[in-house]
């Protein structure tokens, strides 16, 4: 029998592989897959919430299920600015490695 | 009856000034037709006010806070202030006139005009005022005017310092007597003198009160009219254009401090500690300054410390209880004062700017006016009958005999220095042979110049008689008979012999004494209080601005930010990663202390 937790630790999983490579990679692009990974995991915890919290008639909440789809939305918006901003990166650095962009400090 | 009159006389010198200054700067003739026709007119006002009996002045009220203070621009018109008047504008228009003639070609021309305009009307002002609020503005603007004119010549250092030395010495006497107002006002709940006098009784019963509060406003007497400690200042004085000390530090000015004594008598002869103490000062700074006077070289200097000395017996009178004396003392002196500095204006002039009596000699041959005018003068100071100062210092004397035998004889003493010192001066000045090459070349001054002098030495002679005394209520106080009057004038007589055997045909001084040349060594002494005391203090709180202000505070907040900043600096490493690690861990605090606690 696959439980609500069972569904969430999937997503704490997900969410920590995502949230240490945003941490531990070099390449912006790996990050920028981390994080919809991170995304991702929330969504599949929103997804499980929906699916368990049945109200009194038996019907799922829909209430999460819009959010997953406002997240998805969202992402797939921050996606084509992130790729984009990426790619002038690429053109005035030449590199995609965040240690070789450094220069918003003291 | 009621009367404008009084204003007019106030008011005048101040319009004379605000137009020279405003208007007719660059005229210098004009200036000074304006400040003379002021000073005339202001005269004139006076003498029908002198003979006008039982006028009033109009009255406005200024400061009025029920029940606390009011404040009239009042003027009080009583015998002492109407004959304070007439003597202020007399001498006044006499020095006016003779300036036309000393300053004939000083640039300045109409500063100095106007600032004698101005002192004229601070001084009225003081003699005029019937409340004490008017009198300390006044008070006040007599000793920036004083200021003004101490440093006409500003260009000399000497004349400069003089001034500031002058302007803040009488600023300590100022402020005593800032405070004694306070406390008379406190006490009576007036600052007008007529009920000051009616509420007296309120203090009566408190003795030390009434004894510090007559003491603190005598302070500011001791400021003004130059009473021991605070002379230092008159001598130096000296420094400013001759008439101006002839008028204000001889005749006027100076004497305003006996005046306000007088004034508020009724408030100081109600302490008798501060009566004694009064007439001991006053004591004092007649002996030590005669003995100063024995030996100085510079003429207007021993003029100086002979002003320093009558001033002296003045306050005497005032601290012997008798008001009337003193202002006769006043009045007479005004007269013979102002025709001695006058007489030796003339002389210096003359023999361009030599002010060192050991570089005259023989002088009575071609200034024969001024040496006559100029002995009249003498014998008046030094008390020779029938001269009006014969009469004065008898009264001064007299009154001294009677109440304390001790200031009688340091009195008398005084007398016969006051004889050594004024005959030495003759002697020295205007007999033997010239010394210098301008006192072969001198002669006579200008009329403008002579006319005062002639006019001034009529009441240098003739002041003293029976009917002036009584006018100022002087009682015929000779219970002591001939006694005193012919001790007087034995010691003006051992005086003038003891200066005519020493002196005569002499080109040095017989007689070095350091310890009187050097004037008791008073403004060493002061100058090092000041440094002590002063210097210290300065450079204490220099110490404190400098280290704990500036550093400390000023620069240690600004350094505080600066380093509280740098230390924040370090963790803007500018590493993606690093932010969202940090990032991350403040998440976990937060749902850490929003969950778990």
């Amino acid at each position: 029998m696959v439980t609500l937790g069972h569904y969430l630790i999937v997503s704490g999983l997900l969410f920590t592989i995502g949230f240490a490579g945003v941490l531990l990679r070099r390449n912006i692009i790996i990050i920028f897959m981390s994080l919809e990974l991170m995304l991702n995991a929330a969504n599949l915890s929103l997804v499980a919430f929906s699916r368990f919290r049945l109200n009194p008639a038996g019907i799922p909440s829909y209430n999460a299920q819009v959010f997953v789809f406002f997240i998805i939305t969202v992402a797939a918006a921050e996606v084509a600015v992130g790729l984009a901003i990426i790619v002038a990166l690429y053109r005035a650095r030449q590199t995609t490695h965040v240690e070789d962009v450094s220069s918003l400090k003291f | 009856m009621s009367s404008a009159l009084p204003w007019y006389v106030l008011l005048l010198p101040l319009f004379a000034a605000v137009v020279i200054v405003l208007l007719t700067k660059s005229f210098r003739g004009l200036s000074s037709f304006i400040s003379i026709a002021a000073v005339l007119g202001s005269f004139a006002c006076s003498c029908l006010i002198f003979v006008t009996p039982n006028i009033r002045s109009l009255e406005l009220t200024w400061i009025d806070f029920p029940p606390l203070l009011y404040v009239p621009l009042g003027l009080i018109l009583d015998d002492l202030s109407k004959t304070m008047l007439v003597l202020v504008t007399g001498i006044g228009a006499l020095i006016h006139i003779y300036s036309l003639g000393y300053m004939k070609d000083d640039a300045g021309k109409s500063r100095y005009f106007a600032s004698l305009s101005f002192f004229m009307f601070s001084m009225l002002g003081i003699v005029l005022a019937d409340n004490f609020v008017m009198m300390f503005i006044f008070w006040e603007l007599v000793g920036v005017s004083s200021y003004l004119l101490i440093g006409h010549w500003f260009e000399r250092e000497a004349a400069a310092e003089a001034a500031k030395k002058a302007f803040i010495t009488n600023r300590i006497g100022d402020f005593g007597f800032m405070l004694g107002i306070l406390m008379a006002w406190t006490a009576t709940g007036s600052v007008v003198f007529q009920e000051m006098a009616q509420q007296l009784d309120r203090i009566t019963g408190y003795p030390e009160y009434l004894t510090v509060a007559a003491l603190l406003i005598f302070c500011g007497a001791v400021g003004k009219s130059a009473q021991f400690p605070l002379h230092v200042w008159l001598p130096d004085a000296m420094e400013g254009p001759t008439p101006i000390s002839a008028l204000i530090h001889a005749a006027t000015m100076v004497a305003a401090g006996v005046y306000m004594l007088v004034r508020v008598g009724f408030l100081i002869q109600a302490a008798p500690q501060a009566l004694s103490i009064i007439a001991w000062i006053g004591t004092i700074t007649a002996v030590m300054a005669a003995l100063i006077a024995t030996q100085q070289n510079d003429i207007k200097r021993i003029l100086a410390y002979s002003t320093l000395s009558q001033l002296g017996y003045m306050v005497m009178a005032v601290g012997l209880a008798s008001g009337a004396a003193a202002m006769f003392h006043l009045f007479t002196h005004a007269f013979f004062k102002a025709l001695l500095f006058l007489g030796a204006g003339s002389i210096i002039v003359m023999l361009h700017h030599e002010q060192n009596i050991w570089k005259m000699g023989g002088l009575a041959g071609r200034l024969g006016i001024t040496f006559l005018t100029f002995m009249v003068g003498t014998l008046a100071l030094i008390g020779f009958p029938p001269f009006s100062g014969f009469f004065s210092k008898d009264a001064i004397l007299a009154l001294a005999y009677e109440k304390n035998q001790a200031i009688f004889w340091l009195a008398l003493f005084t007398a016969f220095l006051t004889a050594f010192y004024m005959l030495r001066l003759v002697v020295v000045v205007f007999f033997g042979k010239p010394r210098s090459d301008h006192a072969r070349a001198g002669r006579e001054a200008p009329w403008v110049m002579i006319t005062p002098l002639i006019v001034l030495a009529i009441p240098a002679c003739a002041s003293g008689f029976g009917f002036v005394a009584k006018f100022f209520h002087m009682t015929s106080e000779n219970e002591a008979g001939w006694l005193v009057p012919g001790l007087a004038f034995a010691a003006t007589l051992a005086g003038i012999t003891l200066a005519i055997l020493l002196y005569r045909r002499r080109d040095s001084d017989p007689i070095d004494f350091a310890l009187f040349q050097n004037r008791f060594y008073f403004d060493e002494i002061y100058s090092f209080l000041i440094s002590a005391t002063q210097g210290v203090l300065a450079s204490i709180s220099a110490f404190v601005d400098r280290w704990i202000l500036d550093v400390g505070f000023v620069r240690g907040a600004s350094g505080a930010t600066w380093g509280f900043g740098s230390l924040l600096r370090l963790l803007q490493v500018g590493n993606l990663q690093a932010y969202a690690f940090l990032f991350g861990l403040g998440i976990v605090g937060l749902i850490y202390f929003t969950l778990f606690r």
